[in-house]
Order: structure tokens, then C-alpha cells, then sequence
């Protein structure tokens, strides 16, 4: 398995390593990373494909002191620097793509193209209405329901676990609760840096996805110089695993144009 | 021992059980009706003044967003029961501080209290049930770790006398502090944390705080007490920990025949039966540790969930969540978990709940007040040591 441990900035990333070409920085979802799935196999037959487990995700450390996800920004900076890659493209999944917004806000010299796949991150929406429903007042079916445009694809099989791969995904919703609890799946300083991100910037959603809107997406958008919307029909917030021959088709076309269009 | 008669000051006049997901969080409030409640909260005053006037503590509690308790704010309660009441000690169980932001603002409620009160507060301090933290909008993630931050800059800020002082944390920053009043007692009102797992109270026994533990029943209870000494004894605080270092809560009813009993003992077990609640609510991710998730999605079961799914009076004395019956019956019950502990300083009375109306409420607390308080504070003095249950039972120990 091309996976390794690098330790950055006192914290120990799980990190996997595998397939040729241009490097992809590619930053996980609300559930944590799993090589096993298709569009990782799909992905790496095109580039490079670096993914971190998060701080607290996977067999990732999370030090005491990391609060937000800004923290888990410049840690990933620091794995560029360790990396030694000046420039790469990033692609990045739901709560992933929060990470990515806010790295490309602090260095966007460092990154040629962006996907953005279901990001939460930023609040464009009224005061009175949460912009993402809170996943954590839902009961599962609820929120596999919202999450999968095939809801029965969010069934958790408890008896084929291991109690490792079950201990990593209750860690991962623990992390994902410390990093998004309040303010709740956003930094509010975020919407406003947005406009530092002037590489191309492909936002995608799945069609199904009922946390993340289509009227989400395009505000979302609409806060950077240079993006573009798309949507990947019987999909829902991880279209990555519903349809990966879609996401990855999306995505190769994006980073292969010439210009970001 | 000593007993305190604690009531929730629960709403009760609720749709039916099938109408509604979750009694806590998101019941809707148009069902709370004010003029009933203000004469729920007379009543409640009420029957606090009657523990008072039978020689019991007062014990209250805070929750919120919730018909189980309606006492968001127990300070101004307790506020209201330091100007009515004369002699009874007052005992707040407790602040939540983990969900509370400015943990000075307790410290100034709680010296206030103190001052109204003429130094009659017993003040305690919990993290918070798990249905706290979406009413809180509180992180559910490193609750533990703020409790305790918050609690050693309370305890900091009762008894730094000579001007301000600062505390830049991890999780709370406050320049400037100097509390006015400071507390009545010195150097600071009594200390209580209540916590029903082992962990917890290990680290309260290092602090030799008083530990105070909720229907944990014979095993459960006697866990979290043997954690208690065992923390006591670490941090060097003695051999032996005396009985009002440790407090147990338990649903109790007292009657003079077994059916009034009954009859009243049904009746509060709704405080048990009541409690729906969505697991998303009862267990928001990181409030418990993974290993502890890993083992309820392996099947694992809080001994009380199973409970309340075929509660009956029997099945909770014989769990040891309730003492009800006679006063002979009581006092034989409160003997046998005594004596399964390790033993315990103070009973905490659950003396009313749902549908047990005014008089019998206060039935209850006067049989127990005539007819068991007596024989348990004879039996069971205030300077008796606690003992590790199995090796003392041998030998016939338990009271110094």
C-alpha cells in the first residue's frame, strides 16, 4: 500500500502516495480517506495523487492545539514545503475543500487549478437559516438520505468492520465535530479572503446533494475571480463515490484544458 | 448521612409520548403553558421549604431546552431559595461549565448565592448530560478538559483577595478578575462534581472534592467510589475517604403501607421512562470516548437505557436506582447498596417526578424525614469512613 507517515508541524499525517504525472493535492471528505475506492484508483491512472489523512482522521495525529481548520491550512503549506513542490493542483471533497479554500487564500501562487467538490466553508446565506442542515442533529437516515442520491449506499455495515475501521470512523466524526461545531461548517473571515484565489476554479456538485445546494455552490463561487459551476447527475455529497467515472471525467477535463475553462 | 431532597421541577402536562421525537432540544415550547408553570414553580418552592422545615438539605440542578427540568438557570432559583428559606443548606448540582463561556460570571453567581444565603451553599459542578450541548451549542469535543480548566479559575477567582488577576488558557482568556462579593465561607463554598464513570471520579478523588454519582445502581456505584478512593489515596490525601466525600442520587418514596408506596414509587420512575431521546441528542460524537462508541455499536447498553425499557418499582430496587416502600423496607434497602459501595455520606432524594402530585410529594418527604432519616444518621454518622466493599464486608467494618 503506497502509504506512509510524514510527521509536519508535530503532527504525524497518514499520507497516501501513489500514481504518475502532474502531483494532485487531494483533500478527503467528512468521512476520511479510503484508497479502496474506484475514483482513487481512476485518479492516480492521470497524476500524482498525494492525500493527507486530516489531523484526527484516519491514523492522522491531532495535536492539543489544533482548534480550526484553519490550523489544518497551514500544516498542509508546511507539507507542500516538505514535498518540495512549489505548484501543484488540488482537488478537494466537502469539508476538504473548506481546508483547500483557506489554503489557496493564504498562498494562491501555489496552486494551477482547483476542484472543489461539495466545499462547505464559507456562510453566504440569512442568519436565520443554517447554510449546511446540521448533520449532527439527524438521525443516520435522515442524513444518509441528504447525503447519497442512493440513500441505502449510507448504510453502515457494522458487522464488517473491524473494530479498527470502526474506531478510525468515530474518531473522524469526532474530528469533523471539534473542527465544524460552531461557527457551524464555516470561518466567517473566509468569504472574505476568497477574492486572493485568482487560478482557475471548478466547483462541483452532485445533483442529489442535499447538503450542499445548488444555490450554496454558485454564492460560494461567485466570491472568487475566476470559477465555474458543474453538476454530476445521480449523485449525492460524495459524487466521488457515487459516480466516479463522472467525478474523475470532470476533474481530468478541468485540469487538461489549456485555459480554465 | 445526610439527605437532600432534590426535585427537577419537571413540566408534566405533555402530549403523548408517540407525538413527539425527543422530550429534550426540540420540543416545541408552545406546549409549555406559563400560568401553569409559575404554579409549578410555587409548588416546587414549596415543597423544597417542606424539606427544610423536616431537616433535609435542598438540592436543585440545572438542564435546558427540556419539560424534564425546567430550571435553566438554577442560580436564580437558588437565588429565590436563599431569601426563602433559613437553615437548609442549599446544594446547586450543578453549574455546567463546560457549556457556560464566562466561568467568572459563575464564580460572582455562586459568591453571590453564597452571601444571600449567609454561607449556606454547597456548589456543584458538572460537564453537562450529553442533550446539554446542542441546547448550549456547546463543542461537544474536549468538554472534560474545559470543565476542569473552568472550575480551577472559579475556585481562582473565590479566593484571590488582593485585586485582579489574569488567565489566558486553552480555552478561556479573562483579564482583569476580582470578583465582588466574594464568598461567605472561606476559603470557598463546598465543592461537588458529579460524574457516573469510574475516569471521572478518580480524578475528582484527587481533589477530594465531594463526588456525587446518579442511579449508577449497586455496581455502577461502587465502581465510581472505588475510583474515587483510589484517587483519593494517590494524590495522598489519606487512607481512608470519609462518607461525606461521596453522594448518591436515587428515585425514593416513603409510606406508611406498602401500597402508598407503590403508588408513589410508579409514579417517579417517569423520571426515568420519560427521558426520549434521539441518539443523535443522547450521544453527540466525542462526548463520550470512541472506545466507549465502539462498544455500543458492538452492542453495549447504559445498564439505565436497559432499565427504562421495562422499568417497574422492582426492577429499580432491585437495581438499586430506588429505594421505596415502608420505612423499614427503605432503610434495609439503603442498608444493602451502602454496604455493596463501600458506603456513602449523602442520600440525594429524586422526590418528585411527573405525576406525583403536591400532597404526596410531600407525604413522601415526611415519612422519610420522620421514619428513616433518623435511624440513617444514627447508623450511619457524619464522621464514618468509607471502606472497599468486599474486604470490609468480611470483617464486619464500615463506620469508624
Amino acid at each position: 500500500m503506497p502509504s506512509s507517515t510524514i510527521a509536519v508541524a508535530d503532527t504525524d499525517l497518514e499520507m497516501f502516495d501513489a500514481g504518475d504525472g502532474a502531483p494532485v493535492l487531494f483533500l478527503h471528505g467528512c468521512d476520511g480517506f479510503d484508497p479502496g475506492h474506484r475514483y482513487v484508483a481512476r485518479l492516480c491512472e492521470k497524476a500524482r495523487l498525494l492525500a493527507p489523512s486530516h489531523p484526527g482522521f484516519g491514523r492522522s495525529t491531532l495535536p492539543d492545539w489544533i482548534t480550526e481548520v484553519d490550523d489544518i491550512a497551514y500544516i498542509y503549506l508546511a507539507l507542500l514545503d516538505h514535498l518540495q513542490l512549489d505548484v501543484v493542483d488540488m482537488v478537494a471533497c466537502s469539508f476538504g475543500g473548506w481546508i483547500a479554500a483557506e489554503m489557496a487564500t493564504k498562498a494562491p501562487r501555489r496552486f494551477r487549478k482547483i476542484v472543489l467538490s461539495a466545499p462547505v466553508g464559507v456562510k453566504t446565506g440569512p442568519t436565520d437559516h443554517l447554510d449546511i442542515p446540521d448533520i449532527f442533529a439527524m438521525p443516520e437516515e435522515q442524513l444518509a438520505a441528504l447525503m447519497f442520491h442512493d440513500p441505502a449506499k449510507g448504510r453502515l455495515d457494522v458487522a464488517a468492520l473491524s473494530d479498527e475501521q470502526l474506531a478510525i470512523r468515530l474518531r473522524n466524526r469526532e474530528s469533523l465535530a471539534l473542527l465544524t461545531w460552531e461557527p457551524y461548517m464555516h470561518n466567517p473571515k473566509l468569504r472574505h479572503r476568497l477574492h486572493r484565489v485568482d487560478c482557475p476554479v471548478l466547483f462541483l456538485r452532485g445533483a442529489s446533494d442535499g447538503l450542499v445546494s445548488d444555490d450554496y455552490l454558485r454564492r460560494y463561487a461567485a466570491l472568487l475571480p475566476d470559477a465555474r459551476c458543474d453538476s454530476i447527475p445521480a449523485a449525492g455529497h460524495a459524487s466521488e463515490i457515487e459516480q466516479p467515472d463522472a467525478f474523475v471525467a470532470r476533474i481530468a477535463a478541468f485540469l487538461a484544458a489549456s485555459t480554465g475553462a | 448521612m445526610k439527605a437532600w431532597h432534590f426535585s427537577e421541577n419537571a413540566y408534566h402536562y405533555l402530549p403523548p409520548r408517540e407525538t413527539y421525537d425527543s422530550i429534550r432540544v426540540t420540543l416545541p415550547n408552545r406546549i409549555y403553558d406559563p400560568e401553569k408553570g409559575a404554579a409549578l414553580y410555587d409548588r416546587f418552592l414549596d415543597e423544597w421549604l417542606v424539606a427544610e422545615e423536616e431537616g433535609m438539605g435542598i438540592m436543585l440542578n440545572e438542564h435546558h431546552q427540556t419539560a424534564t427540568c425546567v430550571d435553566p438557570a438554577a442560580p436564580l432559583m437558588l437565588a429565590a431559595l436563599a431569601r426563602l428559606t433559613k437553615h437548609a443548606r442549599l446544594l446547586i448540582l450543578g453549574n455546567p461549565i463546560a457549556n457556560r463561556r464566562q466561568p467568572v460570571r459563575v464564580a460572582e453567581e455562586m459568591a453571590m448565592i453564597d452571601i444571600l444565603s449567609r454561607g449556606r451553599l454547597e456548589c456543584g459542578f458538572v460537564r453537562g448530560v450529553p442533550y446539554e450541548i446542542s441546547a448550549a451549542n456547546s463543542n461537544p469535543v474536549r468538554s472534560n478538559e474545559r470543565h476542569w480548566e473552568a472550575l480551577d479559575l472559579i475556585i481562582k477567582a473565590w479566593t484571590t483577595h488582593d485585586g485582579p488577576f489574569s488567565h489566558e488558557g486553552r480555552f478561556f482568556h479573562h483579564r482583569m478578575i476580582n470578583i465582588w462579593p466574594r464568598p461567605y465561607q472561606q476559603p470557598h463554598p463546598p465543592i461537588w462534581i458529579s460524574t457516573t464513570s469510574p475516569s471521572g471520579a478518580a480524578r475528582v478523588g484527587t481533589r477530594g472534592y465531594v463526588q456525587a454519582t446518579f442511579l449508577t445502581g449497586f455496581d455502577g456505584t461502587r465502581a465510581v467510589f472505588d475510583a474515587y478512593r483510589r484517587g483519593w489515596r494517590g494524590a495522598g490525601l489519606g487512607e481512608h475517604v470519609p462518607a461525606h466525600r461521596l453522594a448518591y442520587s436515587a428515585l425514593v418514596y416513603t409510606a406508611d403501607n406498602e401500597a402508598a408506596a407503590k403508588a408513589g414509587a410508579e409514579k417517579l420512575l417517569w423520571y426515568v421512562t420519560s427521558n426520549k431521546v434521539p441518539r443523535h441528542f443522547a450521544n453527540p460524537p466525542g462526548y463520550v470516548p470512541t472506545s466507549a462508541n465502539l462498544a455500543m455499536l458492538r452492542g453495549a447498553e447504559h445498564p439505565l437505557s436497559a432499565f427504562a425499557r421495562g422499568a417497574s418499582v422492582e426492577a429499580a430496587i432491585e437495581g438499586g436506582f430506588m429505594f421505596a416502600g415502608t420505612p423499614d423496607q427503605v432503610l434495609r434497602q439503603i442498608r444493602k447498596l451502602y454496604s455493596h459501595v463501600g458506603g456513602f455520606g449523602h442520600l440525594l432524594i429524586m422526590g418528585q417526578a411527573g405525576f406525583l402530585e403536591h400532597d404526596e410529594t410531600v407525604a413522601g418527604i415526611r415519612h422519610f424525614a420522620r421514619h428513616v432519616y433518623p435511624a440513617l444518621q444514627e447508623e450511619f454518622p457524619d464522621t464514618a469512613l468509607t471502606f472497599d466493599a468486599p474486604a470490609a464486608q468480611r470483617v464486619g467494618v464500615g463506620v469508624a
